[in-house]
């Protein structure tokens, strides 16, 4: 325990504002009426108080969205097109757009965001192994942006050099074909990387084992996207926010709603910026890892996956009991941060 | 020539008024047509700054206020305690104008003994941090906490004053050197009081919520208290000199012991804000530290009194006026604790010990050059032991 002196009783006595008093400049003003005067009173749950807007992005549908799945018809045209092709491979072309834009990371919090297509993370892409896949990019955001995909392609469109960024208003076409099968990432190369990246510019693209000889490779399943990530709203490279796909303590309010003994497969990537690391640990059940999803017989059964920066892996499991069960970064702190949900488990329902 | 009188004085009201009215307008045009529009300052993000000016802790709960001394407005967005996000309510809302504060409780499991970090998130992330050093519950303002202050100012403050005047009897048996030394020995504490206090109320000038510029507060309680005291030490005088009893030391006596007992004010406030801040677990060793130090205080009130005839009952009022001031400062402190009232009480402090050095000098040399007499060898002496008690001592306290 701390000695206490007379001049430390002075300081304390003034000072408790000490660091509070510290002057910030905000880095935009915000729309942040949302949230309002009313606090409600509640036992604590873990989590973050109240609820955030999902008018705009929904990690619930985030969740099991690709190919902007969720969108109408005609409107999903507008960002995604398929072309079969010859050899029996699809042309798939995306409409990707870089934008500013303030999204709502925690309820009543607001994170000054760079973002493809105004959310984050990015639309999931979701190919077969063999696909051409052409992204015409868009920067309408304030600074020069890029997009690096993980996966083979050959250095023109990599994303990565100075004479690849592509400057507000300016354009450019991505077009490889999509290899190896597996969970990938993309994310913008622009320097400061850090920042670009931090700042919300990343997604998940997906590239499915191609169909060989009529052998289905990955049995159907409930499929989810998750993206662990992280916000630094003070500008002190630490995060103040943890998520899976943006949102705090999100799947705390709205559970993920599986069935007891599907085969449950996730999309897990990490894209957390500053912490060296992060990890998933699911709640009265082990699971399978399959790491970058480039194999398909799991390497490992376990309940807790570590993964680096950019590291991803598929996950599959089946819930053996109904009810509600946790998932979360097992460090504490990333989970009381905001990288903690639930899954609620539900028996199929038999219509007698 | 009633007109014309009422005519100039109405003159006089337009001159004085025709520049006000004039700011007025000016103000006006300034809102109406905002300059910082021609060069885009209002697109600049805004200016968040909150402060936390008391904490309570109850069984399983936090509370804290909290006062938004920044030009914009601040929506509180979510807090952390101890890097987990937590559920709390606020008495204010959670969207703070200029000065606009909010009590904000938080139902939290706190451990006894322990550090605790909460942390405010705004609507932009920006955050700000509390620090509870040494988590103990809150006391409860009841008759219990009263006694508690009362016996610590007691201890603190109002025993030591006493303690020290009892040397009174060997002070009046000092010849002409020793009470020069002595006298000097007594500027020498006060001079270390005076240092002691001035870094204290300038560190915590510099903590308060910028908008009540405690630097500028620290000064007028400076400047306000050496003029009042001046103001007072006429008025004694003059009223001694008219009933003839011509014992200037009595004056002065008192006129230290109002300086000192605005000093312990000061003291006994911090001692109670420390507990309504709910940082401080007190130690023995502490009081024993003040104890000893502030003993010094009452040799210093009996000093100027060497020549006189004193009543016990004289000698008992100058303790009070001395010492008693801790207890009303501890309760005060732990009542209704503001910074703000710190950083005025402690510039008191301050410039009520620089009147009192004066008035001692002053009294020790009437007329002849300050100078020649602070560099004799009995003065000079007095003033470094009277600096070495005090630095000795203060190193009890730390």
């Amino acid at each position: 325990m701390k000695r206490w002196s007379r001049r430390s009783w002075l300081q304390v006595a003034g000072l408790g504002s000490l660091a509070g008093g510290a002057t910030r400049i905000a880095s935009r003003s915000v729309g942040a009426q949302e949230s309002g005067d009313d606090v409600p009173q509640r036992p604590h749950r873990m989590g973050a108080l109240g609820r955030v807007s999902t008018e705009s992005f929904d990690p619930s549908v985030f969740l099991r969205t690709w190919n902007f799945s969720d969108l109408p018809q005609v409107e999903r045209e507008r960002f995604y097109r398929e072309t079969p092709r010859q050899d029996g491979t699809v042309l798939r072309e995306y409409e990707l757009f870089s934008v500013d834009r303030e999204v709502e990371i925690a309820p009543g919090v607001f994170f000054p965001a760079w973002t493809y297509n105004g959310q984050v993370p990015g639309p999931t892409l979701r190919a077969t192994e063999g696909d051409r896949i052409r992204v015409n990019f868009l920067n309408q955001g304030s600074h020069p942006h890029t997009i690096h995909f993980h996966g083979w392609h050959p250095p023109e469109v990599d994303g990565s050099l100075p004479e690849h960024e592509v400057r507000p208003g300016e354009r450019f076409v991505y077009e490889f074909d999509a290899e190896p099968f597996g969970v990938h990432l993309y994310h913008c190369h622009a320097t400061p990387l850090r920042r670009h990246i931090h700042k919300g510019l990343y997604g998940t693209f997906i590239i499915d084992p191609k169909d060989v000889g009529g052998m289905v490779h990955r049995e159907p399943a409930d499929e989810l996207v998750m993206v662990m990530n992280g916000f630094d709203t003070n500008f002190d490279a630490e995060n103040e926010v943890y998520a899976v796909n943006t949102v705090a303590h999100h799947h705390m309010h709205d559970p993920i709603r599986v069935r007891v003994g599907q085969l449950i497969r996730i999309y897990l990537v990490n894209l957390t910026e500053f912490d060296l690391i992060n990890s998933i640990h699911m709640h009265g059940m082990f699971f399978d890892v399959m790491r970058t999803g480039t194999q398909l017989k799991p390497s490992e059964t376990t309940d807790t996956l570590m993964l680096c920066q950019g590291e991803r892996a598929v996950i599959e499991t089946r819930f053996r009991y109904p009810g509600e069960f946790m998932f979360h970064a097992h460090q504490s702190e990333f989970a009381e941060l905001g990288w903690m949900g639930l899954f609620l488990a539900e028996e199929d329902r038999r219509d007698s | 020539m009633t007109a014309e009188i009422q005519n100039s004085i109405g003159r006089l009201w337009l001159i004085a008024l025709t520049p006000l009215v004039l700011l007025g307008a000016l103000l006006v045009v300034i809102v109406q047509t905002w300059p910082g529009d021609a060069i885009g300052v209002s697109q600049y993000p805004p200016v968040e700054e909150l402060s936390f000016s008391a904490a309570k802790l109850r069984p399983n709960e936090i509370s804290l206020t909290v006062f938004n001394d920044g030009p914009d407005t601040v929506t509180i967005g979510q807090i952390q305690v101890d890097d987990a996000y937590w559920a709390f309510t606020s008495d204010g809302g959670t969207v703070l104008s200029h000065l606009q504060s909010a009590r904000l409780t938080i139902p939290y499991p706190w451990v006894e003994g322990e550090q605790h970090t909460v942390r405010v998130v705004t609507s932009t992330g920006a955050t700000f941090d509390h620090e509870i050093s040494v988590a103990v519950e809150t006391p409860r303002p009841d008759l219990r906490y009263f006694l508690a202050f009362t016996l610590i100012g007691t201890y603190v403050g109002v025993i030591p004053v006493a303690l020290g005047l009892l040397w009174f009897p060997l002070v009046a048996r000092l010849g002409r050197t020793g009470l020069a030394f002595l006298l000097s020995l007594t500027v020498g504490l006060l001079l270390f009081l005076m240092v002691d206090a001035g870094q204290e109320g300038l560190e915590m000038a510099l903590v308060v919520p910028e908008s009540y510029q405690g630097v500028m507060l620290f000064g007028f309680g400076v400047f306000g208290a050496y003029f009042g005291l001046e103001l007072i030490g006429g008025w004694l005088r003059g009223k001694r000199q008219a009933t003839n009893t011509a014992t200037s030391g009595w004056a002065l006596a008192l006129l230290v012991a109002i300086g000192i007992g605005l000093h312990n004010f000061g003291e006994g406030l911090a001692i109670g804000a420390a507990f309504a801040l709910g940082e401080a677990g007190l130690g023995t060793l502490l009081i024993v530290g003040f104890t000893l130090h502030n003993t010094t205080e009452g040799l210093a009130i009996v000093a100027p009194l060497a020549r006189d005839r004193v009543k016990i009952g004289e000698l008992v009022k100058l303790g009070v006026v001395g010492g008693a001031p801790t207890i009303a400062g501890a309760w005060l402190g732990g009542l209704v604790y503001s910074p703000v009232w710190a950083v005025m009480f402690l510039g008191i402090g301050v410039g009520a010990i620089a009147q009192v050095v004066v008035q001692i000098i002053r009294q020790v040399v009437p007329d002849g050059p300050v100078m020649r007499f602070l560099s004799t060898a009995p003065a000079l002496s007095g003033l470094s032991v009277g600096f070495v008690i005090m630095y000795a001592t203060g190193m009890l306290v730390g």
